[in-house]
């Protein structure tokens, strides 16, 4: 998951790059899946690998974007750019190391919980109610706001 | 015997090929999907979470997994509009490189 993931940063064609997502998308869902969320890796699968990367691709293809050419690279910008991401990286992982929890196994699940879609149906309808309908209004919100985006020309 | 640091470090190793990706790529499309990569990140890590926290019915705690249904949703939708708004950038200027993009800058 992670060679793929680091494909999509790596690839020179965008549209390499967007299949390279897909199956870091693909592998991310097996990991929820192997915590026990399997409610979330099928979302997962449907809304990112299903949705969202069809909606890339075909822009990707609207576009005609092909590989990008050679350009004079800024080696400033890219090294700086690089020690930023390493310096992120080296403290989330002294962080992980220092963090006591972080070295014990899994606690086991009861066998008679239950499925997670129960749970998580029961939280978002009681105690996220209010949440979930702000959500709705997002959800519409940017459906207008795309609709007006993609019209030709604003009157 | 797998941990829940493991699950902790991939997600931060997911991270930073987002954010390398992000501050590394001249193009926009492949930014967004970096994006893309970050947001993810975060959801392993609260997933990996939820199932650390085990609750005292024996179930992992749904409260993290339901923050994960609502980054999704916002997701989707950021990425609908961010699309659009780069279909209709390119209508106007044909490119998608960033350094070509660059009135506002000072």
């Amino acid at each position: 998951m992670l060679v793929f993931g680091l494909a999509v940063v790596l690839n020179r064609n965008p549209v390499a790059s967007a299949l390279s997502l897909v199956v870091c998308f693909l592998g991310l869902a097996a990991l929820f899946m192997s915590l026990n969320a399997f409610f979330v890796g099928i979302i997962q699968i449907l809304v990112y690998a299903g949705a969202v990367m069809v909606l890339f691709l075909f822009i990707i293809m609207l576009l005609d974007l092909h590989a990008e050419k050679l350009r004079r690279i800024n080696w400033v910008a890219t090294a700086g750019g690089l020690a930023v991401a390493i310096i992120f990286l080296v403290q989330v992982l002294s962080v992980i190391g220092r963090f006591e929890p972080a070295r014990q196994a899994f606690p086991a699940l009861s066998a008679s919980a239950g499925d997670d879609v129960r749970g998580i149906g029961i939280r978002l309808f009681e105690s996220y109610n209010l949440p979930f309908q702000i959500i709705g209004v997002l959800v519409l919100v940017a459906t207008i706001g795309v609709v007006v985006l993609s019209k030709r020309e604003l009157k | 015997m797998i941990t829940l640091g493991d699950y902790l470090t991939v997600s931060a190793l997911l991270f930073t090929i987002g954010f390398a990706g992000v501050m590394l790529r001249r193009n926009i499309i492949i930014i967004l999907m970096c994006l893309e990569l970050m947001l993810n990140a975060a959801n392993l890590s609260l997933v990996a979470f939820s199932r650390f926290q085990v609750q005292p019915d024996g179930t992992s705690n749904y409260d993290a997994q339901v923050f994960v249904f609502f980054i999704i949703t916002v997701a989707a939708a950021e990425v609908a509009v961010g699309l659009a708004i780069i279909v209709a950038l390119f209508r106007a200027r044909q490119t998608t490189h960033v350094e070509d993009i660059a009135t506002l800058k000072f």
